[in-house]
């Protein structure tokens, strides 16, 4: 085998590790799960986006996913399961000029938390939240979870989830988000370009990132790592300005892939100083 | 490269060139750098990390284009390309 050339071997920085908590990595995720990715996209995305670091702040509920907040450089809350979004919101309404991200998994937005996250959307409290959906609960021992597609087997539904899963920018879009996409660590380039602009953009933004989870998820449904990139590339179908209620996970049809939602509301902020400050 | 078509400027497009760079300790092995590498220039050493997985490894550094695809799917902040400066 050839030699390394000798330029790697010299002790090089990593462009993200001034956003990292260095001294915590490697991080805890396992071999080829993907929160790392989205992780990383998220760091770029803060990078890009050209906003003042000390403004931004991250917050992450429990879950393999809800460790995120644990490992970036910046003002960062690792809150209880279930309770990232009343948090952030909380942040958000006492010192507006924050810009606050929500990191956290699909059974802590959706099961758990399921019922703040309709209603922050619904107040459109302005928040950017990245939902890193890997169809099931990774770190408890990949139960069954409120996105696991129907029959996929988890721990707790051996021969099959006999239910049907949420359609998360179809739930988001039916609440009120003013931004809503979907991608998979795949498409990591539009994945970071989707937060730069939700990032940017006022009023509640959503992203969906489908992410493998080889240990719980993929080696319960026959799916390595690489497999399960495989199956996003293969049945990965981009349709920015999708109907949301066509979005729904199927990997059988295709999965629908893009920007399906980007408009205009008053804020939760906007709009309660309209109502009851008035001067 | 291989083309269905061959583009009118191929000749007039410089293609950029970089260096890649591997953070062997950090890695855990996953194998997408090496699958996703458009160069195809990356293989799987023979070493052991300290966690005992294989970093990858470039067989061919100069093949390199620095399109950071490798960087960006890392899941582990273990692997970056830079532009190289040289030889333009
Ligand atoms: C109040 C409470 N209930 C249950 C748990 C156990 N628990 C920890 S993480 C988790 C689910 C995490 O799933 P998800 O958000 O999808 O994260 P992942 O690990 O898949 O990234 C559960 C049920 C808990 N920590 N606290
Ligand atoms: S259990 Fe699954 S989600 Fe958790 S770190 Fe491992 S691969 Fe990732
Ligand atoms: S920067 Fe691109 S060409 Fe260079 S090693 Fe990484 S993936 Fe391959
Ligand atoms: S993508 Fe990262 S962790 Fe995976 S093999 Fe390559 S360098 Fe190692
Ligand atoms: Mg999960």
């Amino acid at each position: 085998m050839p030699e390394p050339s000798k330029k790697i071997s010299k002790s090089p920085v990593h462009p993200l590790d001034d956003l990292l908590r260095t001294d915590r990595i490697p991080h805890i995720w396992c071999s080829g799960c993907g929160t790392g990715t989205a992780f990383s996209s998220c760091l770029t995305a803060i990078k890009a986006s050209g906003l003042e670091l000390d403004n931004v702040v991250m917050i992450s509920g429990i879950g393999c996913s809800g460790r995120a907040a644990g490992y970036v450089k910046l003002d960062s809350y690792h809150t209880t399961h279930g309770r990232a979004i009343p948090f952030a919101t909380g942040m958000k309404l006492a010192n507006p000029k924050l810009n606050v991200i929500v990191f956290s998994g699909d059974g802590d937005l959706f099961a758990i938390g399921g019922n703040h996250f309709i209603h922050a959307a619904r107040r459109n409290v302005d928040l950017t939240v990245i939902c890193v959906n890997n169809l099931n609960y990774g770190m408890t021992g990949g139960q069954v979870a409120a996105t696991t597609p129907f029959q996929a087997k988890t721990s707790t539904t051996t021969t099959g989830n006999p239910e049907a899963p949420f359609n998360l920018p179809l739930l988001a879009y039916a609440s009120g988000a003013t931004y809503i996409a979907r991608w998979t660590i795949l498409h990591t380039r539009d994945l970071t370009n989707s937060i730069i602009e939700a990032l940017n953009k006022k009023g509640f933004s959503f992203i969906e990132v489908l992410s493998p989870c080889p240990v719980n998820y993929g080696r319960r449904n026959k799916e390595k790592s690489l497999d399960t990139l495989k199956l996003y590339q293969e049945k990965g179908i981009i349709k920015n300005n999708a109907n949301p209620a066509d979005t729904d996970i199927d990997f059988e049809k295709g999965i629908i892939l893009g920007k399906f939602i980007d408009i205009e509301r008053a804020t939760c902020i906007e709009n309660y100083d309209k109502t009851c400050r008035l001067v | 490269m291989t083309y269905w078509r061959v583009p009118f400027d191929a000749n007039d497009i410089e293609i950029s060139k970089g260096i890649v760079y591997i953070l062997d300790d950090r890695c855990k092995g996953c194998g997408y750098c090496i699958e996703y590498c458009p160069k195809h220039m990356l293989q799987f050493s023979k070493k052991f990390n300290k966690k005992g997985y294989h970093p990858p490894v470039a067989k061919n550094p100069d093949d390199c284009v620095n399109c950071h695809y490798c960087e960006i799917i890392c899941p582990e902040f273990a692997i970056y390309s830079a532009e190289a400066e040289e030889d333009k």
